[in-house]
């Protein structure tokens, strides 16, 4: 009686969870792999035809697919890095003894509650309209032009637009590690007369090192994955030049209908991401152990 | 030296604030430009102040309705992902069984899985549904509901159950033995003392949820159904060449956020702490 009584409670308390969690992602996922298998226009009464890993070989001879990977892994080191070092300029910022650094951190931390659709426009306009005005009236136009349309700068676009999107949210960890360095331990190499950078170089940035790991793996993990900037900034152009890894795997299934192919790239993708954050947890995971 | 020195330090950081943010000071100051204005100089303060375009924007955009829509879907998802995520951590947590291990493992370890790689998949089950059973998943808002409680609920859970493991039994146990039953010692005595985590978990939602452009995209074709993110990826494929008008639409899609922000800063700030260090 009372074993099923407990038994009872365990399924009202869980059920409903587990129940909408294995319908929305875990039976997709299932169904997923499944259908990277086939050949098929997603069209249901169309013929699904089993080509085994015929999707997965035809990969490695497709360019475009190539060329997008290739991007991501180059554009996430970019914006990884720069993410971070802006990050942790700014925590150094706003961790001084100044009057304004609680409005300094409100205005740096802004951009990332602004979602990467509305951010993505407002930088379009800024790139196509504001830069190219810039640029005529100052004469830089080396610079100040409409970085959007041009090949080379297009990627380098997205990555002003993330930067400014992330730097705020990385900040906040770079913040809680450097308020951890315990005060005493600066001031007694003040005493002995280190400068700033000497303190830096020395005490904080090796007392950082969880925080860097944290931050640069997350960094690392959310650029990868980085879809509707992309989308909402370029649009993939110019000539698919900023076609990035999450674009291509919704283009190959929504707009080329190609459902088996595309979901095989979908499971490719998730390969990545499972790789790159699985990765980022062993480090978060070590950190604990020697905290 | 010490004080210039100071003083020079606090204007230089007060510059640096300015340039971070003057995209959004670009982006309001051309909402109330016309075209003419707008390109004889893109960084002047507008002439006049109108509310035209921002006019034009709403009704264009369908703004009230899409704002509507966005709350709604926000804070019913919200609701939902807090009260079930909470009751399953907790009960995974108090039951020591090789079940609870495994319904969490399987909760972390989908964790990994990003959008992209279920998207098309769950479309085709969501479709499957809809046309076999009573309950439509596609195109309402009660679908899209649906699947962010499936994917919101796994980070949920996984910040209760930390938070739930640091809470000894014995109040839990007191309390059955003045006969409450799980259900009440649930509401009663454990759910207020998740405050924090709930605050976490209604933090990171919020920012998610609100923001989500590829999941509304997928499920939602009616137009009256669109959410915020939608609407405005729409209002630009028709507007982009109007770039005064633009500005204003997107204006529009911030305050909400800016809003939300200013109230609940505190809040924001340690929501996002929590959930990043995790």
């Amino acid at each position: 009686m009372k074993k099923s009584n407990k038994k009872m409670w365990f399924a009202i308390f869980t059920f409903p969870t587990i129940f909408i969690f294995l319908t929305v992602v875990v039976i997709p996922f299932i169904m997923g792999i499944f259908y990277s298998f086939f050949e098929w226009d997603g069209i249901v009464l169309h013929e699904k035809k089993f080509v085994g890993f015929g999707n997965y070989i035809k990969m490695f001879s497709d360019t475009r697919l190539g060329d997008s990977i290739w991007l991501t892994i180059i554009y996430t080191l970019i914006a990884g890095l720069i993410i971070n070092v802006l990050g942790l300029a700014l925590a150094l910022l706003v961790t001084q003894k100044l009057r304004v650094k609680n409005t300094l951190r409100t205005m740096f931390f802004m951009p990332n509650l602004i979602g990467g659709l509305i951010l993505g426009f407002i930088w379009r306009f800024i790139f196509m309209e504001v830069f190219k005005q810039i640029g005529e009236v100052t004469g830089f136009d080396a610079v100040f032009f409409n970085w959007v349309l041009d090949e080379r700068f297009a990627l380098l676009a997205i990555v002003v637009v993330s930067t400014w999107q992330m730097a705020g949210y990385i900040m906040i960890i770079y913040i809680t590690g450097i308020q951890s360095i315990p005060g005493e331990l600066l001031e007694a190499a003040k005493v002995d007369g280190a400068g700033y950078f000497q303190r830096l170089k020395a005490i904080m940035f090796p007392l950082l090192a969880p925080a860097f790991t944290i931050s640069l793996f997350l960094s690392l993990s959310n650029s990868f994955k980085i879809y509707d900037v992309n989308l909402s900034l370029t649009q993939g152009g110019p000539f698919n030049s900023t076609e990035m890894f999450a674009m291509n795997v919704y283009n190959e299934i929504f707009s080329y209908k190609n459902f088996g192919y595309g979901q095989s790239k979908a499971v490719v993708f998730f390969f990545f991401v499972a790789l790159i954050t699985l990765v980022q947890v062993y480090f978060s995971k070590k950190r604990e152990v020697e905290m | 030296m010490g004080k210039t020195k100071k003083i020079i330090i606090e204007i230089l950081a007060v510059i640096v604030g300015i340039i971070y943010l003057s995209p959004v000071y670009i982006m309001v100051v051309n909402a109330f430009k016309n075209r003419a204005e707008m390109y004889e100089s893109v960084l002047s303060l507008p002439s006049t102040i109108s509310f035209e375009y921002f006019r034009t924007a709403m009704s264009k955009m369908s703004y009230l309705n899409a704002f509507m829509n966005s709350l709604f879907v926000t804070v019913i998802s919200i609701g939902i992902i807090v009260v079930l995520s909470s009751m399953t951590a907790w009960m995974l947590v108090r039951t020591k069984h090789v079940i609870s291990k495994v319904i969490f493992f399987t909760f972390i370890a989908t964790m990994l899985i990003p959008f992209q790689a279920v998207m098309m998949p769950l479309m085709q089950v969501m479709g499957f549904v809809t046309n076999n059973t009573f309950l439509s998943m596609l195109n309402t808002r009660f679908g899209l509901i649906y699947m962010y409680v499936g994917f919101g609920s796994s980070m949920a859970v996984f910040l209760f159950h930390g938070f739930i493991k640091s809470i000894p039994t014995s109040l839990e146990e007191a309390a059955t033995i003045d006969g409450c039953n799980k259900w009440k010692t649930f509401w009663k005595i454990i759910f207020p003392v998740l405050k924090p985590t709930t605050v976490t978990v209604i933090i990171l939602d919020l920012i998610w949820i609100w923001n989500d452009f590829l999941l509304p995209s997928l499920v939602l074709s009616d137009k009256g159904l669109r959410t915020i993110p939608l609407s405005t990826f729409y209002f630009f494929g028709e507007f982009t060449i109007q770039w005064n008008l633009a500005m204003a639409g997107l204006v529009l899609t911030i305050i909400p956020v800016i809003i939300f922000y200013m109230l609940a800063q505190k809040h924001i700030i340690k929501g996002v702490t929590a959930g990043a260090i995790k």
